[in-house]
């Protein structure tokens, strides 16, 4: 059986949780599948249901509250051993990048982080995931037991399924955990994250300063995308926070539409955003690499262009 | 205050990845390598907590003859020792994760430090592997540290903004760009360097629990499509293909 680590947010089960929980439902076929819920609540986890849990599996209480990585990769790996999973998928969220690699450590099991693609070869995954930064694939083959692979966000679909989603719940384990998140500095008006967003509009050094962002803000919110940068807008000291930044060392995405505006195109930039299913690029330079990769290139002055794009798209009203 | 460093020799960034004959791997001719320049954030870390602390820093890299290269630099830059151990690539992270656990356990480091990821790999794994095998906590993505009597403080990049996690010593820590700005080796350091010794250990023997299979590149994205026109044609027909062509909007 494969089971999903999901997560909650909100109340709701999250789109990239849901991409993992389907594509366990695709790669199981009869077989079962199970999403597990790690939390003070678990409201909202009978959704699972909808999107192919067999078993939703909810583990709650208040020494959840607060995450911490020995915990979670407790609680994760009990459920495992306690369904005798053979496969673990999680979204490779902020979390779950942290704490999979942990359980897999614990079940002395494979772990291929941020796959783009999954299939069963006999009883066992394969993954095929990017590295390099994108510039090549690898197929990864395992040789453990128990397999653990962590799916990246908006590359597979999230499909309804529905199943029984029999819920049931599993005990917190008395771990003497040594680290805890003890709080968060929040920041950035709670924005979609830029990993699980659909639409990214994002702006380089071409923006020429912060305040500029606004033209890029005012697209996004016409479109229904959030805003990007990339590094050299990052670093400039416009204000323009890191958790912001597309890139080898910022945030690695691919929504359905990234539009590039005063972004050369490097290939650390490239890196970030090259699984992106359209790409457009808004360049004063024709020959910015950016244009390479770009299915649909303007090449003109984006202080010009940005403006006419947010008009045209407000007169369609495209924002979702 | 003992620190080990664990430091990765990888393709440079700029690499042009060419797969070699026989489809599983990077074809290493050509190739510039360098430390995984996460790694130089943990590196640097564990530096100015020997400056701070009068620490002592080991760097180990689990690798081959040629990653002598990554500790040497690490001993120019300051590091006190540095150690090989001595192993083959597989492409898997916890076969990594085993052999530097088998090497620092019991040998008492209060910290160990990784780069938050590996370029190329880009697991993102053997840190907190390292930490389960240990038993140790961990904090991934750390942009700020602050190490106290036994515990620590730690700003990590999390998913709502910034997080600070709290634990307790000994604990792995992996770095994130915005830790620290690395030093420069000076040509003292380089000098110095030369002359120290890089012990070598054969890495303990296990098992990978997976293998690379395929290594490919990824298809060429199709010839794009330049827009005329003055800008309000260009928004125009740009937003008209979005929606009907691409069908993205
Ligand atoms: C190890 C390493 C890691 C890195 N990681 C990242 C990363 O994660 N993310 C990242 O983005 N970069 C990263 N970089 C930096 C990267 O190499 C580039 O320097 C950076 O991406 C450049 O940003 P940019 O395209 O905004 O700026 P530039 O390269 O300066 O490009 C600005 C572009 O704006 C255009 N422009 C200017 N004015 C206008 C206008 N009015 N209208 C239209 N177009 C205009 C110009 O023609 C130009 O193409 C990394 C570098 C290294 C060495």
């Amino acid at each position: 059986m494969i089971l999903v680590f999901c997560e909650l947010k909100d109340g709701k089960i999250r789109k990239a949780s849901l991409e993992a929980l389907s594509e366990a439902r695709r790669l199981s076929g009869d077989a079962p599948v199970a999403a597990l819920f790690v939390g003070t609540s678990c409201v909202g986890s009978n959704d699972a249901a909808t999107f192919g849990a067999d078993a939703i599996i909810n583990v709650e209480g208040p020494a959840l509250g607060a995450y911490s990585s020995d915990l979670f990769a407790a609680v994760i790996a009990d459920a495992v051993k306690a369904k005798g999973a053979t496969a673990l998928l999680g979204a490779a969220t902020p979390l779950g990048k942290d704490v999979l690699p942990r359980v897999a450590a614990k079940l002395d099991a494979g772990y291929a982080a941020e796959v783009t693609s999954l299939a069963l070869v006999g009883s066992k995954l394969q993954a095929i995931r990017p590295v390099y930064a994108g510039k090549a694939f690898a197929t990864v083959d395992f040789s453990s037991s128990i397999q653990v692979a962590s799916t990246r966000p908006n590359v597979f679909s999230a499909t309804e399924c529905p199943k029984a989603g029999a819920v049931e719940t599993l005990p917190v384990p008395a771990v003497d955990f040594k680290a805890i998140v003890k709080e968060i500095l929040a920041k950035g008006g709670g924005k979609q994250d830029l990993t699980e967003a659909d639409v990214i509009v994002a702006g380089g050094r071409g923006l020429k300063e912060g305040a500029n962002f606004k033209l890029l803000e005012d697209l996004a919110d016409a479109i229904g995308g959030v805003v990007g940068a990339s590094r050299a807008a990052v670093d400039a000291g416009w204000g323009i926070p890191h958790s912001m930044q597309v890139g080898q060392t910022g945030k690695v995405v691919s929504p359905t539409l990234y539009i590039a505006c005063g972004i050369s195109g490097a290939i650390q930039h490239v890196a970030g955003m090259s699984g992106s299913k359209v790409i457009v690029a808004i360049n004063k330079d024709p020959e910015a690499p950016i244009f390479k990769l770009a299915n649909y290139g303007i090449v003109g002055d984006l202080f010009e262009v940005l403006p006419e794009l947010t008009k045209a798209a407000k007169a369609l009203s495209l924002a979702k | 205050m003992k620190i080990l460093v664990a430091l990765k020799q990888v393709p440079d960034t700029e690499t042009k990845i060419k797969v070699a004959a026989g489809g599983t791997s990077l074809d290493p001719a050509d190739v510039k390598w360098i430390t995984s320049p996460y790694d130089e954030y943990a590196l640097e870390e564990g530096l100015r907590l020997k400056e701070a602390k009068a620490a002592e820093v080991t760097t180990v890299s689990v690798g081959e003859e040629k990653a002598k290269d990554v500790l040497r630099n690490s001993l120019a830059l300051g590091a006190d020792n540095a150690v090989l151990l001595k192993s083959t690539e597989t492409g898997d992270p916890l076969a990594v994760a085993k052999i530097l656990a088998a090497y620092a356990e019991g040998k008492g480091f209060d910290l160990v430090l990784f780069g938050n990821k590996g370029f190329g790999s880009d697991n993102g794994a053997v840190g907190a592997m390292v930490a389960e095998l240990l038993g140790l906590s961990q904090a991934n993505l750390v942009t700020k540290l602050e190490v106290g009597e036994g515990t620590f403080r730690a700003e990590r990049e999390g998913d709502g903004g910034t997080e600070v996690v709290e634990g307790s010593l000994p604990a792995v820590i992996t770095a994130q760009r915005g830790l620290n700005e690395p030093r420069y080796a000076s040509l003292k350091g380089i000098m110095a360097a030369k002359k120290k010794t890089i012990e070598e250990v054969d890495g303990a023997t296990v098992s990978a629990a997976m293998i690379v299979s395929a290594l490919t590149l990824p298809p060429a994205r199709p010839e794009g499509r330049k827009l005329d026109g003055d800008a309000a044609t260009q928004a125009q027909t740009l937003l008209g293909l979005l929606r009907d062509e691409a069908k993205v909007l």
